[in-house]
């Protein structure tokens, strides 16, 4: 009855919280990975979502190309604490452009686009349903762009963005 | 305790108001029945201020203070009637009470009405810790116009202002001295009596932001003695888009129009401009009509149950909160423990679960309440607390929502897999 006066814009299915809190997701948030300390990373950033407070801190060991190591720490809610410990496993290895490939692809699924082929997102296929609120996607990428940031400071030899990185702003 | 016989005519035993009289909570949410708690961001509505909205557009819609035809007429009559029943609510005069859009565009324009031709380098603008973003922001901006500098009165562990260091603040350089009447966050009705008393001793003008005191409490603006008071009508039942600043004559009418246009001048030539009397100098610009009117609808249901039975109603149900919150040892709560200090609002984080996801699984109940910094960052700071979740309380709320949101906490918890180590 009142999907009727809601107007445009509105899903006519409420969305499932099932789908928000997958267990994955849940395991992630509850023992998050990455938190060991990294003594001398390669390039480091922090980011911040001003909205709803969600900071996190990342820290890369990059050699040859390749990430060897990725430090995690997050404060804030479920979902932007495991998408955060999703990424420290998942950076775990992969090469620059192919960590940069899944910041793009996983930025895909967040606003409902068609994905890539060839790109696997393993564990982070579980935070899907985080697109069904809204609200709640800037938390889930708020790790990666912070990682992103860092990334592109890296390949311009600096060892940390000029600025920190924050979910408003100016759209990238 | 509430004597539910002098509740007004529609109490009922245990509620202070009928709920059908507010259609939105009959609403279901994820198939459980709404359970309003957000009510210090803004308050549900009444069917009585649904329907005068629409009836003034049905049958009185017309633009104030200009046409002489008779719906013209009608509603600048209806208008200023609404202008009188406020100030009377408030214990002001009517050429004292400015409407605005709300609380923040008040603040804003004693900021730059006031502030801009009044301040200069050296003088000193005081507010505090605990303030929302509204009475905080106009005055930064202030302060970098004018190089005047902000100061900020502390707050105690326990949630109250430092009354005992308003002396280290209070100087002869203060020019403003802005202070919430009670903390949207915290709940804390601070001692405004107080803090006016020593501002005029020291010259400095007072600006009270009411928005969270005057839909729960009786207040008097008169006998208060503030230069400035700012409050909101949505707060108390209004519609959005009414707001109001109560000033001292005196200064309203050495102070330069806030913005020019239609409604506020005498007389305009094409090089000179001369301005309309109090309150309308303030009022540039077609005003928000119906909104206005309905407001008045808003302020004779709330004066039908009388604001000194609301006060207690609230207090009772935040005492109840309090108590009922220790059951659970993973909460923390902020604020003063006691209702004599605080009313109406209960902020609180959960030690495993971040208040956004409190809030998203109560909101699987049907249960709303508020999660983020609540426009107060330096509170939040000083808390120590990125955010937290807050519950609220007006008139149709009950013991019962109280324990809704109890078994919704535990609910969060047992969801993402906390026990409660007290069971």
């Amino acid at each position: 009855m009142h999907a009727a006066i809601w107007g445009f814009g509105m899903k006519p299915a409420e969305p499932k919280l099932d789908d928000l809190y997958r267990e994955v997701v849940l395991d992630h948030y509850r023992h998050p990975r990455g938190k060991h300390v990294i003594e001398t990373p390669n390039v480091a950033n922090e980011g911040h979502n001003p909205v709803c407070g969600d900071q996190v801190k990342i820290a890369l060991k990059i050699r040859e190309g390749v990430i060897e190591d990725a430090q995690v720490i997050s404060q804030g809610c479920s979902i932007s604490v495991a998408s955060g410990s999703i990424l420290a496993e998942q950076l775990k290895g992969k090469s620059v452009s192919a960590a940069q490939q899944l910041f793009a692809a996983f930025s895909a699924l967040m606003k409902g686009e068609l994905l890539p082929d060839d790109v696997d997102l393993g564990d982070l296929m579980a935070l899907e349903g985080v697109k069904q609120f809204p609200i709640r996607i800037k938390c889930a990428l708020l790790p990666w762009m912070t990682t992103r940031d860092a990334l592109n400071a890296y390949e311009t030899g600096q060892v940390t963005p000029a600025e920190p990185t924050t979910t408003e702003g100016a759209a990238k | 305790m509430i004597n539910p016989a002098s509740a007004g005519p529609k109490a009922t035993v245990g509620r202070l108001v009928d709920r059908n009289d507010f259609p939105i909570l009959s609403r279901t949410i994820n198939n459980h029945p709404l359970v309003y708690l957000d009510s210090a961001a803004t308050t549900q509505k009444p069917t009585a201020v649904i329907d005068a909205i629409a009836n003034y557009y049905r049958t009185t819609n017309a633009n104030v203070h200009r046409g002489l035809h008779r719906l013209a007429e009608e509603a600048t009559t209806a208008y200023e009637a609404s202008r009188r029943t406020v100030a009377r609510f408030i214990g002001t005069n009517d050429d004292q009470v400015i409407f605005t859009r709300n609380t923040t565009e008040a603040i804003n324009l004693v900021a730059y009405a006031y502030g801009r031709e009044q301040l200069k380098p050296g003088d000193e603008i005081l507010f505090t810790e605990m303030e929302h973003h509204s009475n905080l922001v106009p005055w930064l901006i202030l302060s970098k116009r004018t190089g005047a500098t902000c100061r900020a009165l502390p707050i105690d562990d326990s949630g109250n202002l430092r009354l005992d260091d308003l002396g280290k603040h209070l100087t002869a350089r203060t020019k403003i001295v802005a202070v919430t009447h009670k903390s949207n966050v915290l709940g804390t009705l601070n001692d405004i009596q107080t803090i006016i008393q020593r501002a005029k001793e020291v010259g400095a003008v007072t600006v009270i932001d009411g928005a969270q005191a005057v839909p729960h409490l009786p207040v008097h603006c008169n006998d208060l003695g503030a230069d400035f008071y700012a409050f909101s009508g949505h707060k108390m039942l209004g519609p959005t888009g009414v707001g109001v600043l109560v000033g001292k004559r005196d200064l309203l009418c050495e102070m330069e129009p806030f913005l020019g246009g239609g409604e506020m001048i005498r007389e305009v030539t094409l090089t000179h401009a001369t301005w309309n009397d109090l309150p309308w100098k303030f009022e540039a610009g077609t005003p928000n009509i119906a909104d206005v009117i309905a407001f008045a609808t808003a302020i004779a249901y709330l004066q039908q149950i009388g604001m000194e039975t609301i006060y207690r109603h609230e207090c009772e149900l935040t005492a109840y909160a309090l108590e009922r919150l220790t059951e659970m040892p993973s909460i923390t709560v902020f604020g003063p423990r006691s209702v004599d200090q605080r009313s109406g609002v209960v902020s609180f984080v959960d030690r495993d679960v971040h208040p956004h996801d409190l809030s998203q699984l109560l909101d699987q109940k049907g249960i709303a309440i508020r999660a983020g910094h609540h426009c107060a960052q330096p509170l939040m700071r000083r808390l120590g607390q990125v955010a937290t979740a807050r519950a609220s309380f007006y008139i149709y709320n009950e013991k019962q929502d109280v324990d809704a949101l109890i078994d919704g906490l535990r609910y969060a918890r047992s969801y993402l897999g906390f026990r409660d180590e007290a069971c």
